[in-house]
């Protein structure tokens, strides 16, 4: 089937292509970035989160969407606002609160904090906080990929004002130029930071409507229903695996939360918020799950034992100690060490 | 052995490589067919293939980026940057992304590559192609600097790079590609952080790097025949790892230290080797090390005006005789 395109519904058919088991691996994974951002953020407000955090609060749909289309082998790239995208592949909540309270137990142990998560183990090649870097970076590792005759796919995601900066074109176009296997996802959550997107762009849509000046399809989708993102996603894959290019994938979405830390997000005008939690990515999933027969018990265990390796993470967080200050200098250069001179 | 061309020189580095290690690919702005802005890299595409030595669009932050997302999936590319200035437009990769990534996860990424680039002046270009901007790159921890000054440690130094586990800038000196030099058979392979004295003597201390390494040399042949004066010709070639210890042992021999640079005056790498020296081997100095450097201006493109700022071999042996007089 073909996946709902410039269409904002569901577009799930009843006894379909998806089946049980893995929608309830993409529930449960929207559930996971659910509780544990909302943690992050709780822990943040106690000042047990420290610097800075990027929430993905009411964009969890996208990363449990391309992560369950993911197989083993494939590339993640994200931006600061990544915990989402680094639990979706699998990685502990446990690493990622101890990284984002700067313990030990961290995924990199305090040295990157909260906007550089990575898990090279799980395919997280990195999280980049420089807006657009990260897209020719994918582009390199799809190359990679294409050199080598891998099947793996590098998987971009960033925001709708990331389509702003001069990176951004000029990777769409090299790897259009390249043919290189990379999907590009853009979540447009309507804000850059606290400017709308629509006062900074001249076309409705971020990147949708930029698509055309690569030679790529339009296509833009509801980033609030995983099913949706799920389809879009292996479609993009499998032209990926098959030589034939790259995509670029506009999900329409909303963050809950504010961009960083505690913004209170008063940009937002009065009444957008709540329209946006009608279309819950969460809430439209379990609505979803109970349309396909699960039933309420076996939904209701998942949100009890997502909630129960959050809370058994928080306290080994708390428990793990600060990062031992001998790391400072290490791995600055692949010799382990800082040593610039003899 | 046989003569060579430092421009040829690069290619025969590349190819010496790229022969040994089909993990080895390049890419860069007209480097394939086209042969390099500056002729440097012709024949690798006839000889390695459209796979392995690709044109790219005119996207230095594509490039690099590329060339990070390779090295960290596995791959040791060689990314070309067509002149130094540029670096200006791409230096996220430069200064926040190949040397933070295996800091920022804990030694889990990667990021062997090398970024050649012409660098510095002579060419008459004007401010925005002539640049050495060698100090941009070593002041960020994580980056190797190299600059070679003859065929012979172009080939080396960047088998050495292509080599070596980390991100190298490797700068190549415009002024030098038609230089020639004694370079010997078979493969040719260096080691990053190791400077070499060029001429020995014991009155005063020159390092030196890239174009200036020539100069430096003829004004301590000048500085013999004219004055008796018997200058050392340290040539760093590699700023990051610093020899250090070759430095501090030529001044601990001469008592005196002169740098000789072609970047603008402030924040140059000599001021740094001056630091060392001054910290480290004080009372072995015999009197003020002294830099000789371009000033800080932008570089003027008339024939003229740019021979007056880049320092020659006049104005070092002179710099180095009335220092040494006074
Ligand atoms: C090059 C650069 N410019 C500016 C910033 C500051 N900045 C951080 S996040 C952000 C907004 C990005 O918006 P978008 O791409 O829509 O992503 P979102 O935060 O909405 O996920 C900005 C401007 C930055 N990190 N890097
Ligand atoms: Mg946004």
């Amino acid at each position: 089937m073909t996946p709902p395109n410039d269409r904002t519904n569901g577009g799930a058919g009843l006894n379909d292509d998806i089946g049980e088991a893995k929608r309830l691996e993409l529930y449960r994974l929207q559930v996971v970035i659910r509780e544990s951002e909302q943690r992050a953020f709780d822990l943040f407000l106690q000042n047990l989160v420290k610097g800075t955090s990027h929430l993905s609060l009411g964009q969890e749909a996208v990363a449990a969407g391309f992560a369950g289309a993911m197989k083993k082998g494939d590339l993640s790239f994200c931006t600061y606002r990544g915990h989402a995208h680094t639990l979706a592949r699998g990685v502990s909540v446990e690493k990622v609160l101890g990284e984002l309270m700067q313990k030990d137990n961290g995924l990199m142990r305090g040295k990157g904090g909260s906007m550089h998560l990575t898990s090279e183990e799980h395919g997280v090649m990195g999280s980049y906080a420089i807006i657009g870097a990260h897209l020719p970076i994918a582009c390199g590792a799809a190359w990679r990929a294409q050199y080598r005759g891998d099947k793996d796919v590098s998987v971009c995601f960033f925001g709708d004002g990331t389509t702003n900066i001069g990176a951004f074109h000029e990777a769409l176009n090299f790897a259009a130029v390249w043919k290189l296997p990379v999907v590009f996802v853009c979540e447009n959550n309507l804000y850059m930071e606290y400017t709308p997107i629509k006062d900074v762009i001249p076309i409705p849509q971020p990147a949708a409507d930029r698509a055309s000046a690569y030679g790529l399809e339009r296509i833009l989708i509801d980033g609030n229903d995983a099913d949706v993102v799920y389809r879009t996603a292996q479609k993009a894959f499998a032209r990926a695996r098959a030589g034939e290019g790259p995509s670029l994938i506009e999900c329409l979405t909303y963050r809950h939360s504010g961009h960083s830390r505690a913004d209170p997000a008063k940009y937002r005008p009065e009444g957008e918020l709540e329209e946006w939690k009608k279309r819950d990515p969460v809430k439209i999933y379990r609505e979803r799950l109970k349309q396909f027969g699960v039933k309420e018990d076996a939904i209701a265990e998942i949100d009890a034992s997502v909630r129960k390796e959050v809370d058994d993470a928080t306290e080994a967080c708390k428990a793990a100690p600060p990062p031992p200050l001998d790391i400072i200098s290490t791995d600055v250069y692949a010799d382990g060490g800082w040593a610039w001179r003899n | 052995m046989a003569e060579i061309s430092y421009r040829d020189a690069v290619t025969r580095g590349i190819a010496q490589e790229m022969a040994r290690d089909p993990d080895v690919v390049f890419l860069g702005e007209d480097v394939a067919k086209p042969g390099g802005c500056f002729k440097a890299t012709v024949g690798l595409y006839e000889q390695f293939g459209a796979l392995r030595v690709r044109d790219t669009p005119i996207s230095e932050q594509a490039i690099l980026g590329a060339a990070m997302g390779a090295a960290m999936t596995g791959l040791k590319p060689i990314a070309e940057i067509m002149f130094s200035d540029f670096i200006a437009v791409c230096f996220d990769y430069i200064a926040n992304e190949f040397p933070k990534s295996r800091y920022m996860s804990n030694g889990q990424l990667k990021c062997p590559l090398v970024v050649r680039t012409a660098n510095g002046a002579g060419s008459r270009f004007g401010a925005q192609h002539s640049q050495s901007v060698e100090n941009w790159c070593m002041m960020i921890p994580g980056l190797k600097v190299v600059a070679p000054s003859t065929p012979r440690d172009v080939i080396g130094l960047m088998a050495a790079a292509v080599r070596d586990p980390d991100p190298v800038i490797f700068f190549e000196h415009k002024s030098l590609y038609n230089s020639k030099g004694e370079v010997p058979d078979g493969e040719i392979v260096d080691t990053l952080g190791s400077a070499k004295i060029v001429r020995p003597g014991k009155d005063a201390t020159i390092c030196a790097l890239a174009l200036m390494v020539p100069r430096a040399l003829e004004a301590a042949e000048r500085l013999k025949i004219d004055h008796g004066i018997d200058c050392e010709v340290v040539d760093v070639r590699s700023l990051v790892p610093l020899d250090t210890q070759t430095i501090l042992g030529s001044v601990a021999r001469t008592g005196r230290l002169f740098t000789v640079e072609e970047n603008p005056r402030l924040c140059g790498w000599g001021a740094e080797i001056v630091s060392i020296v001054a910290d480290e081997a004080f009372y072995d100095l015999d009197g003020p090390p002294v830099r000789i450097t371009t000033p800080h201006i932008p570089l003027p493109a008339a024939d003229i005006m740019e021979d007056v700022v880049l320092p020659t071999p006049d104005r070092i042996a002179e710099t180095v005789k009335r220092s040494l007089e006074a």
